[in-house]
């Protein structure tokens, strides 16, 4: 870890040797703020800029799927809506229409439910399993290892498709969650493992030796010391595993096909358009619909997101 | 792994949420599907039941079958012949989803209802590319529509497809002309019986525009021409509207219209030869062809009425091209008959028929007396000889399958199969169409792209054209890029 | 059985989910049970136990079937016939390939380098703010969205006549005193790659920001308290302190955008269908292996995907190494 350290180093030590803050003088620090604020004047602003750039475009997906007719949308730029003489024009048939009861959403939203939560935490699981062992059990070939792993990113879905699939009616369970399971916990794993190794180095070598020490096998090491450090990076692991897995279409139909018995939210949402494509205006509604729970999961598992739980550990 | 558990509590309250949620979107659809029932009820033209309203449909659908099941006996006297199924399933695969699935769902009911066989139907956007994974995973479905000769090919290569039964083959003989039977042959032996049809060489238009402006419905290219100069010199809208986007398949319009000028200009024997690359793509006939299109629709002056110039063609997309007729910024639009959904989806109060809002005259040939027309269809193929998949193959290539399917579908279906009884079509543009297919003296032909090996017929066929439309290319340069295109 | 193959209700099917959960658990406690019998463990046996069930599930999920499409590669079209390395003599000599490539290495290097200045920058300006959550959602939304529902989303901004950037284009031209018509964006090469490229980079920067916030979020306070104690403006804070420190993690997610974006097809395909000299590689891939049902080629395309990753990953190497040497 050169960065860090060698970052680290001028600062942590910068204090100890400088006069304590209270010695600057008034107009000192008077100056200090003031600079400050207009940075974080300027740093809001940016911030705003970007979060718009970021906003508009859904902002105009979310007004069009509360607009009327077909015609209306491919005609009229969605802001044309918002003038006030115009909100007589808003209505709920898009969503009415996407939340119908021929769509039956209830019984997709279980599947997407019930293919979602194991494919997210297996590979979860098994990431941590194996970036334990990547960055604290030290063993012959363990670079190569992990760099063949994380190349597997690369690998397009598409061309396990018949390689797996064949396995899978082999074993008779093509068209089963459990074939859905393991395909979302396998495509994840180079990434689970990637990223959560990144994130298992930075702990910091004294904490998992003073276990060591004190007589901690690995087990004991990966479950007391490693797992609760790792709470923000599995957090945010999770979410895009759950992005992943909850927006995939591919994978569904390819092992489990396009059947209420298994098929996710998005088969259906995508058929919402019709077999000649006609009628995608009520993919607004639809990629709405789905989005809830997205968007759901990130806000909750934002509150794992927490600051400084290495707070106190590093030395200075 | 505690955080684990502490994680799955907020998803568990967005899952009630949700299907909280879709509950109370039922109940709010179900007052409108009531509603729009009883208008369907009265107006069984095609207003009402349109892509949108989906509720409506099926729901009459179920009500119908339940009924039919009910009488019993006499209902069942059809089905008689193919046997007690009873605890047999036959795997359906194909394109149609959504309102079209339910409809032809609907449209087998009673034969599952009779013969006791479980119909498991699966429908796919994704069919074309996923087909060939399953059944190369030794996944294949019992029976795959296929929408296009050409995948017929590809799958009869893996060895996998069944030939057609004798009950299939003594139905086709009877129902079908020779040429359809040879669509569903691949190198002597016959595979796949036809399904549906489509007829695609019409001219939409405004019935009420054409009677203000004093036009009269062309019936020789040449009227068609000067119909067209006729337009443009009015000066009231440009004559005519193009539009060919289509997301991943963008272009096929423009084929489609090709295609129509080949037949024309190069004649029938020609395109017949020009489809199986006897001569090449780009033989002078052909450019020919393309430059008498290049005249009307690669013209400043002739489009693209409400959308934009020449470039406008490639990015508009093909289900709203034809809206400017509505709109009245246009007066001509060449598409398939199955393009009268559209009309319903963009705005469902439109009507279709000769006195509606909208209707359509066949594209005319070089003389009155000729009829050349192009058209597509699907086809079914089987990857299982059990007797149960022969018994549904057959009941499919029956007149009794495609009266049923009549009866299921509001609009947008039609077959050539014969035997169908035409006044069970719903919608009359179904009728009309049906009334092309039939007719003998039509010269009829498939449409090429879907007979061509799939780089050109979905690749650079597609590509180029758009090309010509977006980029400005010559019709040689287009033609030459095609052929260059096409595999050896 | 029928329970455990084909669940029909919903009851059923949460119920097999909660088994499959159980099984998982017991599975892996009882691995970890085991590995912690011994009183000194060998450092192999550790290793496989601790590594075993995922690289098995990477081998037979993802190492066969690319062992498979290489090998598929060497093949014809129909996957009966070896023909050498002619899929990739004729993948270099078409005419169109290299427009492709070039569009490839455009996305792989645009798209990462944009996604994560852009998600770094916008982490670090919402940290310790008021508004954290709330902002930090506003940048994840586009990775929310389904890809469908982002493709209509700019079909909004980039259409000739509906498209914001076209009314913006018109409005601004008229400020002007200019009357235009808004250009086709997505049809005029080489611009339209980069319009395209933006639509990536829109969707990964919520990727890029969620995961570096995660590591902004992991440096300690006291060295940030300290920085700030010495005066150190915002802006040096960040150049300083910030970044350095979190230059793993930053590499992490660069690596993993530029292999999202090299193999990720959807948006060209919906959006220009690879249409206007817009194709990369992985469409190009689709369309060999499903629409032509070129196995041969396609499987060549793809095998190809991995050459283009070879400097991202020597990259990571020489990453690995650099940060081995030091601990």
């Amino acid at each position: 870890m050169t960065s860090p350290t060698t970052a680290a180093r001028p600062t942590s030590a910068a204090p100890a040797k400088a006069p304590k803050p209270t010695r600057l003088t008034r107009a000192e620090r008077r100056a200090v703020t003031a600079k400050n604020r207009l940075t974080s004047r300027t740093a809001s602003g940016l911030a705003l800029v970007i979060a718009l750039l970021w906003t508009v475009p859904t902002f105009g997906l979310a007004v069009t799927s509360f607009r009327g007719s077909r015609r209306q949308i491919t005609t009229t730029g969605w802001w044309k809506a918002l003038w006030p003489s115009n909100w007589g024009d808003f209505s709920l048939t898009n969503y009415q229409t996407a939340l119908g009861s021929q769509n039956k959403l209830g019984t997709y939203f279980v599947n997407s439910f019930v293919v979602t939560l194991p494919s997210v935490l297996i590979p979860i699981t098994l990431a941590l399993l194996a970036a334990y062992a990547f960055a604290w059990i030290d063993f012959r070939g363990r670079n190569i290892l992990f760099i063949a792993v994380f190349s597997l990113q690369v690998v397009p879905i598409q061309v396990t498709m018949i390689p797996l699939l064949t396995q899978y009616v082999n074993w008779g369970l093509n068209g089963t969650y459990w074939v859905l399971w393991l395909s979302h916990a396998m495509f994840g794993l180079p990434l689970a493992i990637f990223l959560l190794h990144n994130f298992m180095r930075e702990i910091p070598r004294e904490l998992v030796e003073a276990a060591r020490v004190d007589g901690a096998g690995h087990v004991q090491v990966f479950l007391r010391v490693i797992l609760p450090l790792m709470t923000p990076a599995i957090a945010s692991f999770a979410i895009f595993q759950f992005l992943w897995v909850w927006n995939d279409l591919l994978v569904a139909l390819a092992f489990a096909g396009n059947t209420p018995e298994v098929a996710p939210l998005t088969a259906r949402l995508s058929d919402m358009v019709g077999s000649r494509g006609s009628a995608w205006h009520l993919l607004s509604a639809g990629a709405f619909i789905s989005m809830v729970v997205p968007l759901a999961v990130f806000l909750a598992l934002q509150r794992f997101f927490v600051r400084g739980l290495l707070a106190g550990s590093v030395k200075g | 792994m505690l955080p684990t558990t502490r994680k799955a509590l907020p998803l568990l309250a967005v899952a009630l949420l949700i299907t909280g949620l879709s509950a109370c979107g039922d109940s709010g659809t179900d007052n409108t599907s009531s509603k729009s029932a009883t208008g369907a009820a009265t107006d069984t033209a095609a207003a009402g039941d349109t892509d949108t309203d989906t509720d409506t449909d099926t729901g009459t659908d179920n009500t119908d079958t339940d009924t039919q099941a009910a009488t019993g006996d006499d209902a069942c006297a059809a089905y008689a012949q193919y046997g007690d199924l009873s605890g047999t399933k036959v795997t359906v695969y194909a394109t149609f989803i959504d309102q079209e699935g339910s409809e032809y769902e609907a449209s087998w009911a009673q034969f599952a209802n009779c013969t006791g066989a479980e119909i498991a139907y699966e429908g796919s956007r994704e069919f074309e590319a996923q087909l060939p994974v399953r059944v190369e995973a030794g996944a294949a479905p019992d029976i795959a529509i296929l929408p296009q000769p050409g995948l017929l090919r590809t799958m009869v290569a893996t060895g996998q497809v069944k030939p057609a039964p004798a009950a299939v083959e003594a139905n086709v003989d009877q129902y079908w002309s020779a040429s359809w039977k040879d669509y569903g042959t691949v190198d002597g032996t016959f595979y796949a019986a036809p399904l549906g049809a489509s007829a695609k060489s019409f001219v939409w238009y405004s019935p009420a525009m054409f009677a203000d402006a004093g036009y009269s419905i062309p019936t020789t290219w040449d009227e068609l021409v000067a119909l067209t100069e006729q337009i443009a010199a009015d000066g009231v809208a440009k004559p005519w509207c193009v539009g060919i986007e289509s997301g991943t398949a963008t272009g096929w319009p423009a084929t489609d219209w090709v295609e129509d000028m080949v037949l024309r200009f190069a004649g029938g024997a020609n395109y017949d030869k020009w489809v199986a690359h006897e001569i090449p793509f780009n033989d002078p006939s052909i450019v020919t062809s393309l430059e008498e299109m290049g005249a009307l629709i690669h013209n400043e002056d002739y489009v693209n009425a409400g959308i934009g110039n020449v470039q406008s063609i490639a990015a508009e997309p093909w289900t709203d091209a034809g809206y400017p007729i509505v709109d009245g910024t246009c007066y001509l639009h060449r598409a398939a008959s199955f393009y009268q959904t559209n009309w319903t989806t963009l705005d469902p109060e439109l009507t279709v028929g000769e006195d509606g809002d909208v209707w359509a005259f066949p594209l005319p040939g070089l003389t009155a007396d000729s009829k050349p027309t192009i058209g597509g269809g699907d086809f079914v193929a089987a990857f299982s000889d059990r007797p149960e998949v022969q018994a549904f193959q057959a009941f499919l290539a029956s007149p009794e399958w495609a009266n049923a399917k009549a009866t299921a579908t509001p609009q947008g279906w039609v077959t050539a199969n014969s035997g169908l009884d035409a006044s069970l079509l719903q919608s009359p543009m179904d009728q009309l169409a049906f009334s092309v297919l039939a007719d003998p003296g039509v010269e009829f032909r498939f449409d090429g792209s879907d007979l061509m090996p799939s780089e050109v017929g979905a690749g650079s066929f597609w590509t180029e054209m758009t090309n010509y439309f977006a980029q400005d290319k010559s019709p040689q340069e287009v033609l030459d890029a095609i052929e260059a295109s096409w595999p050896k | 059985m029928d329970l455990l193959l084909h669940p029909e209700s919903p009851g059923d099917k949460l119920l097999l989910m909660v088994i499959a959960i159980a099984l998982f658990v017991v599975v892996t406690g009882a691995i970890l049970a085991l590995l912690s019998l011994p009183r000194r463990l060998p450092r192999w046996l550790a290793a496989l136990g601790f590594l075993g069930p995922a690289v098995l599930a990477v081998c037979f999920g993802l190492v066969y079937p690319a062992l498979v499409t290489i090998n598929n590669s060497l093949k014809d079209r129909s996957g009966s016939r070896y023909i050498g390395l002619g899929n990739y003599v004729q993948a270099f000599t078409e005419g169109q390939f290299l427009v492709v490539l070039r569009n490839s290495v455009l996305w792989v290097v645009l798209v990462p380098v944009a996604a994560t200045a852009l998600g770094l920058l916008y982490a670090a300006l919402v940290d310790r703010t008021r508004y954290e959550k709330l902002a930090k959602t506003l940048m994840f939304l586009p990775m929310a969205i389904s890809m469908v529902g982002a493709s209509i989303i700019w079909k909004f901004v980039y259409d000739n006549k509906v498209g914001l950037l076209s009314q913006a284009y018109v409005g601004v031209a008229k400020l002007f005193g200019q009357e235009v018509t808004a250009p086709q964006w997505l049809m005029n090469a080489p611009a339209n790659t980069l319009f395209l490229i933006v639509v990536m980079v829109w969707i990964q920067a919520g990727f890029a920001m969620t995961v570096l916030s995660a590591a902004i979020k992991a440096i300690p306070d006291d060295i940030t308290e300290a920085a700030m104690l010495d005066g150190l403006t915002a802006w040096q804070l960040f150049r300083t302190i910030t970044v350095p420190m979190i230059r793993p993690s930053i590499v992490v997610v660069l690596t993993t955008v530029a292999m999202t974006s090299l193999k990720a097809f959807d948006v060209v395909r919906t959006m220009t269908g690879g249409n206007y000299d817009t194709s990369v590689i992985a469409n190009e891939f689709y369309t060999q292996s499903f629409t032509n049902q070129n196995k041969g080629m396609g499987a060549a395309l793809a095998v190809l995907l991995f050459v283009i990753v070879i400097p991202v990953i020597a990259y990571n190497v020489r990453q690995l190494k650099r940060s081995e040497d030091v601990r």
